[in-house]
């Protein structure tokens, strides 16, 4: 299954490598990021292929991110925003 | 890709606009489960709703977590339940109010918000059947939980039943009554209908049509 992973926050240092991190360890792949700053705000978009990894076990792992690193992290199915913008 | 704006755009809706999925619910029919001992009527709707509906929850969890969209309410319509009243042998509100509670567990069973279906369509007349159901319902309301009624009392070909409307309104005030201390909660769980639209997957106005060729 295929996800859109959505991190924004203030910026700071070692974001990218946590969350990163975090899917090295569960076997998900990264297959395209697109990030900016506006503000000194971050806003990180990742595309990912779950492969065995559990949602429920990601959604939990990337809250504990969010509130240690005080960040807004979603992980969505693709298919969701197929759905609301692609006829 | 989806763009950037567009993404930002749905996790918004989810974060801050509360997006979500209001409802699923499930269409069982009863019509199998006629007959004339109460008894035997109850346990076939029970073994049914149970049977059909024992993954509805689950399923419906699993959609949940697999999107990460919220399904707020599950729920379950069936066939008006007139029809197995109307099959009864010496029918009685105490039976009709048998009916009502299996339906009452048989939903709680399965974990789901409101069973919706206590229901009868009489535009065109009562038969002594609906004519019961109707008189019952102040009581299955107050002694259900998650049981919902509903009746059709006019459409705009057959005009509207009268005297129907009328039982309703005494039916309306003796369900306030009887649920006074919850502030008149059954009300809640009952709908008088024009133009009832078939498989209205609507609480309280939920019942399965009877074109309907599912489960």
């Amino acid at each position: 299954m295929k996800a859109v992973v959505t991190v924004v926050g203030k910026d700071r240092v070692g974001i990218i490598a946590r969350v990163s991190a975090l899917f090295c360890e569960n076997n998900v792949n990264i297959l395209d990021i697109s990030q900016t700053i506006m503000q000194d705000i971050f806003t990180m978009i990742m595309l990912v292929e779950l492969s065995t990894a559990s949602v429920s076990k990601l959604n939990s792992e990337l809250a504990k991110i969010a509130e240690e690193m005080n960040l807004s992290i979603h992980l969505q199915n693709e298919e969701v925003f197929s759905s609301m913008h692609r006829i | 890709m989806i763009n950037p704006f567009e993404i930002i755009e749905t996790i918004n809706m989810i974060d801050k606009e509360n997006l979500d999925i209001r409802t699923i619910t499930m269409g069982i029919s009863l019509k199998s489960c006629v007959d004339p001992d109460v008894d035997k009527a109850c346990e076939k709707i029970y073994n049914k709703i149970t049977a059909y509906a024992k993954d509805l929850v689950r399923v419906g969890e699993e959609i949940e977590e697999q999107y990460g969209i919220p399904i707020i309410n599950k729920r379950i319509s069936v066939t008006p339940v007139s029809c197995i009243i109307e099959a009864l042998e010496e029918p009685s509100i105490e039976k009709c109010l048998k009916v009502a509670k299996t339906l009452d567990a048989a939903a709680k069973a399965v974990r789901v918000n409101f069973i919706g279906g206590y229901s009868a369509l009489v535009h065109k007349g009562c038969t002594p059947g609906e004519k019961l159901l109707i008189e019952s319902i102040p009581e299955v309301l107050a002694n259900t939980e998650i049981v919902c009624s509903s009746v059709n009392v006019g459409t705009t070909k057959a005009g509207i039943n009268m005297d129907a409307v009328a039982e309703m309104g005494r039916v309306i005030k003796k369900a306030a009554e009887l649920t006074k201390e919850t502030g008149g909660f059954a009300c809640a769980k009952l709908v008088v209908f024009c133009n009832a639209v078939e498989d209205n997957p609507f609480m309280a106005g939920a019942f399965l049509g009877e074109a309907k060729a599912i489960a």
